[in-house]
């Protein structure tokens, strides 16, 4: 193991400053990502208690939607409307697809399990994942589509504006995209924190995660807040899915369990159930990912990143900002 | 005497009637009605204890090598077995101990890592088969003892979450980080390791596809034997106590955290031996062999038969691994897939649409509309959408009569997805309508299915086969989680 760690000590010393920067800043667009899916793991966790191993996939739904769009109005090096709306309509078309399907999933794999023993939702989830993702190989014949969100809006050969940088830190550029990604996570967030605590439909959502029995009671139509979550939950997910798409530049079919899983790690590293948390679980994990890609190497990092996320889970089962939940008999 | 008696009713069981299900509890009077000499048949299989049923298993099993050939023998027979020893472990850490084990590919994955190191030459170390076996084994379920400690703290999701870690780190580890030890690269990175030695036991090589048969055979009855017993046993009622309602177990004095570990050390230990089989069979390791596709199928095999029941898992184990291998995108029997698909759509059909006549207007509704949609098409559609040719229809005739039926269009791109998706949704509506509207609407989704079959599925059928495992568990799950052998859980409120 001692080579391991010289290896790193060597990496911190080559990359330097400038180095170190370029990996704050990867990780905490990748971090922006992570935490707008972790939002979706812990709204449907909040709520049902469920751990909704097709969320990954309909992130990569809403990333080939978007595609979709971008293919359908002439690609990403001649597209034939402006930059601005064109990159609305991907959002909104991956928002709404990737929402119906989330709601189509809890109606046909989770709803008739509401009462069953904890196992049958989750291997119905996980023949879900199964199937979306394979359907998305089937489909789309396997292979790495290009957003070339590089070129996107660029003419003749240029780099698009998405590339051009905002402003640099000791000539490390920002980038448009970059500040994006990161501006309409944080947007999304914020909209999804007031909806949760500003609203009479948010105080639903609260009222069915604390106790579903009790606010049915109360008249609130809990499947109808459920499915509501759902949508809510899969169009974060679908645009994470295009904003991937602009950032990394690549969409493929399975794109979405690893991203899923630790999404979902990000939620519990924040505490699940807490929006806040995973936000900040988001942006951890983020981090986590991008330093160990930099400085422990490329092949190593995920069998790092899982390693400490599997301590971690080990020590502190309930997050960094989670309580500790009482079970009661 | 003009009177007619009345008909005596059946008399009423005895059982409580509270809290069951009307289904379950009714299923004697159920079975005291079949007649006949296949009610005969029943009623002495389901009467007939455990260990004759294995013995009649067993028997039939091993009169396969006589009529198989070679070839036939590794798909169909091997890895049925392999699967079905495979099954069985995951069956004492998920259905009998109830702790969803996501990372037991990865055992399965070590066993099979750990066998090739020990006999191959990659270390041009050659130890036989008694060594190799127990010491990979050992070595497997020792991880399984550290796994198991995440059981102690987590349960639920979160052990989900943290033993498919475990496998994702397992296959990191051993597909691209493939550290160099001793001047070699241990897991050979992409390429894994070659030249596996074969099974060699005391000097006697196994190195026909025949003896490796019978080899595994019997060590699928001892393994399943073994669990028989230790299903019987105080530990067996302990875990399944533990798997019903953990807290009460705990109440009742059990060793709960020491329970969940010796699962996990089971189920890690039949994973090795398994995984060790399969290394020395197949003759190399790769990783690829021991990804979350390889999960899905094992849990497949166990869910399909039941959760917690032995002859489910290996039924499971024969009805998915001869459906996948039918699915093979390589193998001798190409065109037999097809009829395997249609007579599973028209079971399913038969089974599912209830009274007779109904399915009989579905099924010859949906054959007629075929006909009139194609006729409709080709009258009136350029030429390039019914020019397409069915794949491996086998007689050249089949493949007009498939042709002549199914629309099969060349070069319209996005028709295959769009076909996919709207017969998708078309299935799931299908789902929720009753009556004579599910009869109506089962004949045009019953012709889509077929178009996506001969344009998209046929092609493709190892995806088909993943794709059709994961649907299956979202309807098992949803419709009978109990599996076709598993008995029903009954809740009682």
């Amino acid at each position: 193991m001692h080579f391991l760690l010289f290896s790193v000590i060597d990496n911190i010393r080559s990359l330097g400053w400038g180095g170190a920067f370029q990996l704050l800043r990867n990780g905490i667009v990748l971090g922006s990502l992570y935490a707008l899916i972790a939002l979706g793991y812990t709204l449907v966790y909040g709520i049902l208690k469920l751990l909704n191993f097709a969320h990954g996939d309909v992130y990569m739904v809403g990333s080939f939607l978007g595609f979709g769009v971008l293919t359908a109005f002439g690609g990403a090096l001649n597209p034939g409307i402006p930059l601005v709306p064109l990159i609305i309509l991907m959002f909104a078309a991956a928002m709404v697809g990737s929402g119906v399907l989330g709601v189509s999933i809890e109606r046909f794999a989770y709803r008739p399990l509401r009462n069953a023993p904890r196992i049958a939702p989750l291997i119905s989830a996980l023949g879900v994942a199964f199937f979306l993702e394979n359907s998305a190989q089937l489909l789309t014949g396997g292979y790495v589509y290009s957003y070339e969100a590089l070129d996107l809006g660029g003419k003749n050969g240029n780099l698009g504006p998405l590339v051009s940088p905002v402003f640099s830190v000791g000539g490390n550029p920002v980038t448009v995209v970059q500040v994006f990604v990161v501006a309409t996570a944080v947007g999304l967030m914020v909209g999804l924190v007031l909806l949760v605590s500003r609203t009479r439909f948010g105080k639903a959502m609260r009222a069915t995660a604390f106790d579903r029995e009790a606010a049915s009671m109360m008249g609130i139509d809990t499947d109808r807040v459920i499915a509501s979550t759902f949508f809510i939950a899969s169009m974060l997910a679908g645009a994470a899915g295009v904003m991937f798409g602009l950032y990394i530049g690549t969409t493929f079919f399975f794109m979405g369990f690893l991203a899923g899983l630790k999404a979902f790690t990000a939620a519990v590293v924040g505490g699940i159930g807490s929006i806040p948390g995973a936000v900040v679980g988001g942006l951890l994990v983020g981090l986590l990912e991008s330093f160990a890609i930099g400085y422990v190497g490329g092949q190593w990092s995920d069998i790092v990143v899982f390693g400490l996320l599997i301590v971690f889970m080990l020590v502190r089962p309930s997050g960094l900002l989670g309580s500790y939940a009482i079970q009661k008999v | 005497m003009s009177e007619v008696p009345d008909t005596p009713a059946l008399p009423e069981p005895d059982e409580a009637r509270i809290g069951v299900d009307s289904w379950v509890a009714e299923s004697d009077r159920r079975r005291a009605q079949r007649r006949g000499p296949l009610g005969l048949v029943a009623r002495g299989w389901e009467s007939s204890p455990d260990s004759v049923k294995l013995l009649v298993f067993i028997a039939f099993a091993s009169t396969l090598p006589f009529w198989l050939n070679e070839g036939d023998l590794f798909s169909f027979g091997l890895f049925t077995l392999i699967y079905a020893t495979l099954g069985l472990g995951l069956n004492v850490v998920v259905g009998w101990a109830g702790l969803l084990d996501l990372g037991y590919v990865a055992f399965y994955g070590i066993g099979a890592y750990g066998y090739a190191l020990v006999s191959s030459p990659q270390y041009g170390i050659h130890w036989p088969a008694e060594a190799a076996i127990p010491a990979v084994m050992a070595a497997t379920a020792l991880l399984g003892l550290l796994l198991g400690f995440s059981a102690r703290r987590l349960q639920g999701d979160y052990l989900a979450i943290v033993t498919l870690f475990f496998l994702q780190a397992f296959l990191a580890f051993t597909g691209t980080a493939n550290p160099t030890v001793a001047g070699v690269g241990l897991t050979g990175g992409p390429n894994g390791i070659p030249n596996v030695d074969p099974l060699k036991f005391f000097g006697y090589e196994l190195n026909s596809t025949k003896q490796q048969y019978f080899f595994l055979l019997g060590v699928l009855a001892v393994v399943a034997a073994a669990f028989y017993l230790a299903n019987l046993s105080r530990t067996g009622r302990a875990w399944r106590a533990l798997r019903d309602d953990p807290l009460a177990a705990e109440a009742m004095s059990m060793p709960v955290d020491r329970l969940k570990q010796l699962a996990f050390v089971i189920g890690a230990a039949t994973a090795g031996l398994c995984g060790a089989i399969f290394a020395a069979i197949e003759g190399a390791v790769v990783s690829t062999d021991f990804t979350v596709s390889v999960l899905i199928t094992i849990y497949a095999v166990v869910i399909l038969g039941g959760l917690g029941s032995i002859a489910g898992v290996i039924l499971g184990a024969v009805v998915i691994n001869v459906s996948s291998q039918f699915l093979a995108p390589q193998n001798d029997h190409p065109e037999i897939k097809r009829w395997l698909f249609y007579g599973t759509v028209l079971l399913l059909v038969v089974l599912a649409v209830k009274p007779w006549y109904r399915a009989m207007v579905s099924l010859l509704g949906a054959v007629a509309f075929g006909f009139a949609v194609h006729a409709i098409v080709a009258a009136h559609a350029a030429p390039s959408w019914t020019s397409g040719v069915a794949v491996d229809a086998g007689s050249a005739s089949t493949a007009k009569d498939i042709a002549g039926w199914v629309v099969i269009p060349v070069g319209h791109g996005n028709f295959d997805t769009l076909a996919y998706i709207a017969m998708v949704v078309a299935l799931i509506s299908v789902r929720n309508l009753s009556g004579w509207w599910r009869t109506v609407a089962l004949i045009p989704t019953l012709y889509l299915t077929a178009v996506v079959w001969e344009n998209l599925l046929a092609p493709n059928p190892a995806v088909t086969a993943l794709i059709l495992f994961g649907a299956m568990l979202v309807i098992l799950m949803t419709s009978r989680p109990q599996g076709l052998l598993g008995k029903p859980r009954v809740e009682v409120v």
